[in-house]
């Protein structure tokens, strides 16, 4: 069986109390696919990446995953067995273990048979020790994850994802607080994630940073797709020029 | 640290054996003595019980008593049988209520195998019916304190009513003979003193081989991040059950422990009091470490053992003093005091080195 749609979401409705976050949203993410959303402060992305991974319930609309899977009525617990992997907006990590315990954990939390047993086998520990290589941590892992730097955490959090082989990755503002050398490491580990299995979702306010490494981009504004497309066309939008400006200008001048 | 509670379980359990070993060889040890350090090797299992389910877990109970109490009730139920079927009289509560033979649930308990079946069962029962119930609404840090709480005051308000068969509010004691020794005297006190040691020393042992495992590691996840252990998906209700039915059994055994060597057992076990009191060891101890809520246990029933008898008037105070120190200078507890003493050496040794510098 061969799968295209990674995403499919079709008229999406979440409202907090009277307040609608998500407005009748339509959107897909292919296989193959590293795809960007922005949107100003409070659009909804976060919100968004909520109703995808159970962690938010949605009042009405569809989601279905790797083409025909609903996720209506599953846990976040059975969502994440279908690989949808998420790093959330602020770093996650359990502070109080080591880099490779941390990644013993998602590599045996993805692997439902084996997560309790006593030994890891040798694949495994390779296994660990590639993954730590390709986040740049290998040299870290015995340290406590809670003493890692804001930006090792978010890339060992991207690493506990991979490592569990997802078929989706959903990565909630993954380079907010890094430097310009950090986001450059950040961006060429997405692009070593990407394959033709996996869809990749990055939600960011860094334009920059998504231009570099999206193929296409979603603006989400007020709840709903405002415009689709390469970054190129979507930055030279004036509808998208008027929302992130006036932003700016906004709260430039509030300061 | 780790490598050292291995070692110590170790060797406690041998302490135990020997002590063991020596009375039946008709060594002779002092009663007093011999009580004070079984009760206090009781109390120190149920210290790791609530460690391992707080300290490992991050799952506050405030009412380990009643898991205490379940070991405790059951054996003094025992007890009371092997007397009963000694003397043919029921004990004085039940006389008291007109009742000339044991209710039905004394079925069977003097069979020691049916004891520990039965304290096994009952504990494990209700822990797992109260922590599935609990972890699957999830229920969470305070609110699952205090609901653990109300439990226990709920079980101790029905063992003060004396239609229950429990003994009421004067709690069951008179026992004839334990585990088919006189009630009282050094050689009992001796076998119960170096059972409890050695049962301490096994636990702490089993507990430290868990907390390694794989287990043990998602145990800390949870502690760490619970909802981050879901969203890479776990089910982190099983390993909740896992801590908390684990926890439960070996809290049960401390009570099995405790009850008779003190030769009674009473609501006041169900207390409040006593279950903020194994959180208050375990705080001071150093949760999260395992020998250090031992030490906690040990050196706060210690002092009150001792001081109690000596000024009864001024212990509460001197707990509290004890409380706010350790959270001053040692916030992780007293395992943690020897990494202040190593950091103060640090300290002291870097302000050195600074002068050795300054100087031309
Ligand atoms: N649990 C919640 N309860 C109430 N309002 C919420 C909740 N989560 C998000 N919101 C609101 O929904 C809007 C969108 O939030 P969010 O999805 O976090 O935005 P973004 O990630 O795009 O900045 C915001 O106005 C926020 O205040
Ligand atoms: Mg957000």
């Amino acid at each position: 069986m061969t799968t295209k749609q990674a995403l499919y979401v079709s008229g999406l409705n979440v409202s907090f109390g009277n307040f609608a976050v998500l407005k009748n949203l339509s959107w897909t993410v292919d296989f193959g696919e590293v795809r960007g959303v922005i949107g100003p402060n409070g659009a909804g992305k976060t919100t968004l990446l909520d109703s995808l991974t159970g962690k938010t319930k949605y009042q009405s609309g569809d989601i279905y995953v790797k083409d025909t899977v609903s996720i209506k009525n599953l846990t976040e617990i059975e969502i994440a067995k279908l690989g949808i992997g998420r790093k959330f907006q602020k770093p996650s990590v359990f502070s109080g273990l080591s880099g490779f315990q941390n990644l013993e954990i998602a590599l045996r939390a993805g692997h439902s048979r084996s997560i309790y047993q006593p030994k890891l086998t040798s694949r495994q520990r390779e296994k660990i020790h590639e993954t730590s290589e390709l986040i740049g941590l290998s040299s870290e892992l015995s340290r406590n994850a809670g003493t890692l730097a804001h930006g090792q955490k978010q890339w060992l959090e991207i690493g506990m994802l991979i490592i569990a082989e997802p078929s989706v990755i959903l990565l909630d503002e993954p380079v907010a607080g890094m430097n310009s050398e950090e986001r450059g490491k950040t961006a060429e580990l997405i692009s070593n994630i990407r394959g033709p299995n996996i869809a990749v979702v990055v939600v960011e306010h860094d334009m920059e940073f998504v231009g570099q490494v999206c193929d296409t981009v979603t603006v989400l504004h007020d709840g709903r797709v405002m415009i689709e497309g390469p970054m190129g066309v979507v930055q030279a939008d004036p509808q998208v020029i008027d929302v992130y400006l006036g932003k700016e200008a906004a709260s430039a001048s509030s300061h | 640290m780790f490598q050292a509670s291995e070692k110590a379980g170790i060797l406690l359990a041998l302490c135990g054996l020997l002590l063991i070993g020596a009375t039946s060889l008709g060594f002779s040890t002092s009663q007093y003595a011999m009580n004070l350090i079984g009760q206090i090797a009781a109390f120190a299992l149920l210290a790791l019980s609530l460690d391992l389910l707080w300290g490992f877990c991050g799952i506050l109970s405030l009412g380990h008593g009643l898991f205490f109490a379940i070991g405790g009730y059951l054996v003094a139920m025992h007890l009371v049988k092997v007397t009963f079927d000694a003397t043919g009289t029921p004990p004085d509560f039940m006389l008291f209520m007109g009742w000339d033979s044991l209710p039905f649930y004394y079925f069977q308990l003097d069979s020691i195998a049916y004891l520990i079946v039965a304290i096994a069962a009952v504990t494990t029962v209700v822990s797992f019916v109260f922590g599935y119930v609990s972890f699957r609404s999830r229920v969470t840090g305070v609110y699952f304190a205090i609901i653990t709480q109300a439990l226990v005051y709920m079980v101790m308000l029905y063992m003060f009513r004396n239609d229950s068969g429990f003994g009421g509010n004067n709690g069951m004691t008179g026992f004839k003979e334990i585990f088919g020794m006189p009630a009282s005297g050094s050689t009992t006190a001796a076998f119960l003193c170096g059972g409890s040691l050695a049962t301490l020393g096994l636990c702490l042992y089993g507990c430290k081989k868990l907390v390694d495992s794989p287990i043990g590691q998602f145990m800390l996840a949870v502690r760490e991040d619970e909802s981050r252990l879901r969203f890479l998906g776990v089910n982190t209700v099983h390993i909740k059950l896992i801590a908390w039915c684990i926890s439960a059994i070996l809290a049960a055994m401390a009570g099995f422990l405790y009850v008779p060597q003190v030769g009674i057992v009473n609501p006041t076990i169900l207390s409040p009091e006593l279950s903020i009191e194994i959180a208050a060891w375990v705080a001071l101890g150093g949760r999260g470490s395992l020998l250090g809520p031992i030490l906690g246990a040990v050196v706060i029933s210690g002092l009150k053992f001792i001081l109690t008898g000596l000024a009864p008037d001024l212990w509460p105070f001197i707990l509290a003093t004890l409380i706010i120190c350790v959270v001053i200078w040692s916030p992780n507890g007293l395992a943690d005091t020897s990494s202040h003493v190593a950091s103060f050496y640090r300290r002291l040794g870097s302000l050195t080195s600074i002068k050795g510098r300054s100087q031309p």
